[in-house]
């Protein structure tokens, strides 16, 4: 097809004169607002690769006149964002859970340190409003199992539940009595029930009085003559109504039979010192924390 | 006719039809050997899948053997035909399951308990099947439809085109099943592992010959611009596919393959194709298609050539550097983060060059917009065109990019991209194609497409805007800090917060889909009832 350059009757701009499947082309010129809007950014891309690390020589890049680099910046943003804490962070490492649970300027950043350190590390387990679940205790409640004041829940957090790479952690075990055969499945079931009615549940009375003496023999070393737990071996309290693993009378049983022992981590492996008194100073003021040198049952 | 002169006619291609069927043959038993051998499941499910296509091609060589050669006179339009439905069905299987990933974000209880099916596969699957076989049919169709007309020319090296076509909607299969199955070599885009990469770069190279070859025996002085752009796309994702995919298997009869770069390499390897899938795919391709089918459908000539070939040139020589700009703040040194940056922001003029000549070529006919709806649709589509190539380059502003990365703003930053510009485009162009293909003056309503272009308009304002404020408040929250300097939230809780953001992204979504399902069945009733009719090379299509 030969080039028939023609007007175009609305734009008054000539075509280039090629036509394809009867499509035309005009020869507008550029846009001059595109065109420096275009320049504008090459001379700023040209300018800011001055400013900034880009261009790759043969083992490394021009540096930037303004010798920034990511890893610097980032550097000075943890350097501030530490400096800005790091009284109190010394104050806090220097200073008892108790002590910190008496001054109120560092109880009130002790308190938001341990909510931002217990949404990241607990929350998993604990849940984010640290009600717990079936198997990881609520920290709301007074019912601790290893103990509710400052020191206790400190020494929890550093150094674990059955956490075996911790040789200070918190171990107990509670033996497998149906599994391992040490009851018979009808002394289980007496002592399932006599350990159930002792939260007020509905059990058998025949194999409640039954169960007294199989408790007596057995179990109250640890949960105590009165099956209120003891805190030397994490062992629960049955009196209270709260059933770490379930509540029906079954999964008491259950327990017995062969019982779940959970593990907590041992914080001191992972968190500066500082991070978990604030924890601990975070669970205690959850509702149920006990006040200093309390007796424990 | 008699005898004789059929098998004069068929005799030429005698012996390549002999040569195929054995070539198809050996492929099927090859194939069966690797399927038998295989050292798993999903491994031996891909073989006899490939199996039974290459029968099914033999079959199909042998059947049309000895019949008189079918009439090539006209422009290939057959292949035209089955590409604009098949693009039609794979849109909607796409925007279907993007539709279900959504609802699965928003309520976690609609992953199901079986593998197949949960968030994790159904998410490559929606990608893959919007990108590559909604949006890659819909280049080939197109790519072929435009090809002929502005070259007044029969698409070249006969069959060869039926291969890409088939052989194209076989790696579609191939992928998807793949996906579902957990076949994957987790690379964005590129999830396939290597035996689909192999076969899919056989047929791209195909796809390339038939193009090339028609662009060459073009009985036109000038190639038009919309070629240019079709050929950079073509030509680029061969490179990208090939070095993004460059992988060694455990085993040539396993699926499973590792990548030949590690670490910092692989990842900007990786976001070296992803990035220009974008631009090179979902970019070039699409603008090809937008310089073919507005000035066709609003009858005007195109605004600038001056402009097109600036912006043409400009535009594939930066697109491919702007790639790290996915990695702001990771590993990668901080030169190629700079580089990533500021080709990013240069390449904000040469993108809008595009828009700029898409909407200024209705200069002189906006009235129309009143009255074509599925003009209409093209340039609703244009101006999400730019409104994405402006937001892009913003993003990748470092100081931007440290809020915007890793939250939902990148989501919906995509999709105004490929609902907007990329969805519309393609179902304008086949709004306009589809009647002339099967010989109707226009589709069955307009009315109908009407209902469409604001039905697909309103649900992605809706997707992109829930997506805006969910992902900068999540990355508010992320960053967020108390009087104390502690991190104010957790992660769950900004989830918590986004619950209700992920409920209007699925409204969102499901709006698009019910258009393109108002679009199925215009569609159906455009051609229901009609024939397909050929048009004689040389013959100027009709504008709207």
């Amino acid at each position: 097809m030969v080039t028939k350059i023609e007007k175009d009757e609305i734009s008054g701009t000539p075509t280039t004169g090629h036509e394809w499947d009867g499509i035309r082309e005009l020869n507008t010129p550029l846009p001059r607002w595109w065109l420096y809007t275009f320049y504008g950014t090459v001379i700023w891309g040209l300018a800011y690769t001055i400013a900034y690390p880009a261009w790759p020589l043969l083992n490394s890049a021009t540096p930037g006149i303004l010798g920034w680099s990511s890893r610097g910046a980032l550097e000075e943003q943890v350097t501030a964002a530490r400096a800005a804490q790091q009284a109190n962070l010394d104050k806090i490492a220097a200073m008892s859970v108790d002590d910190i649970l008496k001054d109120p300027q560092l109880l009130a950043f002790a308190q938001a340190g341990g909510a931002a350190a217990f949404k990241v590390n607990c929350v998993q387990c604990h849940g984010s409003g640290a009600a717990g679940g079936v198997g990881y205790p609520n920290l709301n409640d007074d019912d601790w199992l290893w103990g509710g004041t400052p020191d206790a829940l400190y020494t929890t957090l550093r150094n674990g539940i059955r956490y075996t790479a911790n040789a200070d952690t918190r171990d107990s075990q509670m033996p497998s009595f149906g599994a391992d055969a040490i009851l018979t499945p009808e002394q289980i079931d007496d002592v399932a029930n006599y350990a159930f009615s002792l939260s007020g549940g509905k059990a058998d009375a025949a194999k409640v009085e039954a169960g007294k003496s199989v408790f007596a023999e057995n179990c109250a070393s640890c949960h105590g003559e009165d099956g209120k737990g003891g805190r030397d071996f994490g062992a629960p309290n049955l009196t209270d109504g709260i059933w770490l693993y379930g509540g029906s009378l079954d999964q008491v049983k259950a327990q017995i039979v062969k019982p779940r022992m959970g593990v907590m981590p041992a914080w001191s492996h992972r968190l500066d010192d500082a991070t978990i008194k604030e924890l601990a100073v975070y669970v205690h003021s959850l509702g149920g924390g006990e006040a200093a040198g309390a007796t424990t049952q | 006719m008699g005898l004789e002169s059929r098998v004069q006619q068929a005799s030429p291609s005698g012996g390549g039809a002999m040569l195929m069927m054995s070539l198809w043959g050996v492929l099927a038993l090859l194939a069966i050997t690797m399927g038998a051998k295989a050292e798993d499941t999903p491994f031996a499910i891909h073989m006899f899948i490939f199996a039974a296509a290459a029968i099914l091609a033999l079959v199909f060589k042998a059947r049309s053997f000895g019949q008189p050669a079918p009439d090539a006179s006209g422009y290939n339009d057959d292949i035209v035909r089955w590409g604009a439905l098949i693009t039609l069905f794979w849109g909607v299987v796409g925007l279907l399951v993007g539709v279900v990933i959504a609802l699965q974000l928003a309520y976690p209880a609609w992953n199901p308990d079986l593998e197949w099916f949960n968030f994790g596969r159904l998410r490559p699957l929606h990608t893959s099947a919007v990108i590559f076989a909604f949006g890659g049919n819909a280049l080939l169709t197109t790519s072929f439809y435009v090809v002929q007309r502005t070259n007044r020319t029969r698409l070249a090296l006969g069959n060869l085109a039926w291969f890409v076509f088939w052989g194209y909607q076989l790696f579609i299969v191939l992928a998807a099943t793949g996906y579902l199955l957990g076949v994957t070599e987790g690379r964005e885009y590129a999830e396939p592992e290597w035996y689909i990469d192999i076969w899919i770069t056989v047929v791209w190279v195909a796809y390339f010959l038939v193009f090339f070859g028609t662009l060459l025996q073009r009985k036109e002085p000038h190639i038009y611009v919309a070629n240019w752009f079709y050929l950079a796309f073509i030509v680029t994702i061969a490179m990208l596919h090939i070095v993004n995919n460059l992988s060694i298997p455990v085993s040539v009869f396993g699926s499973k393959s590792y990548a030949l770069f590690s670490g910092v390499q692989d990842a900007l390897t990786q976001w070296w194709y992803g990035h220009n899938a974008v631009g090179f795919f979902l970019t070039a391709g699409f603008l090809g298609m937008m310089y073919f089918f507005i000035p066709k459908r609003a009858n005007r000539p195109v605004y600038s050539y001056r402009l097109s070939i600036v912006h043409f040139w400009s535009l594939i020589f930066l697109y491919i550097w702007a790639g790290p700009h996915h990695l702001h703040y990771t590993a990668l040194p901080d030169w190629a983060q700079t580089l990533g940056m500021v080709f990013s922001i240069m390449l904000w003029m040469p993108s809008w060059g595009g828009m700029i000549n898409g909407l200024m070529t209705l200069s002189g006919a906006w009235d129309k917009l009143r009255t074509d709806p599925v003009l209409r649709m093209m340039v609703i589509s244009v101006a999400f065109y730019g409104m994405s190539t402006f937001e892009g380059p913003m993003m990748s502003i470092k100081s931007v990019n440290s809020l915007s990365h890793y939250t939902d703003w990148t989501i919906g930053h995509v999709h105004s991209g490929a609902l907007g510009w990329v969805g519309m485009i393609s179902m304008g162009a086949l709004y306009h194609l589809i009647p002339r293909l099967w010989g109707r003056k226009e589709v069955y309503s307009l009315r109908l497409v009407s209902w469409h272009v604001w039905l697909a308009t309103l649900g992605i304002v809706i997707y992109a805007s829930a997506m805006w404020v969910s992902g900068i408040m999540q990355g508010l929250m992320w960053r967020e800090y108390d009087a104390n300097g502690f991190l104010a939230y957790s992660f769950v809780e900004t989830v918590e917060a986004m619950h209700p953001y992920y409920v209007i992204r699925a409204m969102g979504g499901a709006l698009f889909l019910v258009g393109a399902l108002i679009m199925v069945y215009n569609i159906y009733r455009t051609i229901r009832g009609a024939q397909p009719v050929s048009q004689p090379v040389g013959m100027v299509s009709a504008p709207a």
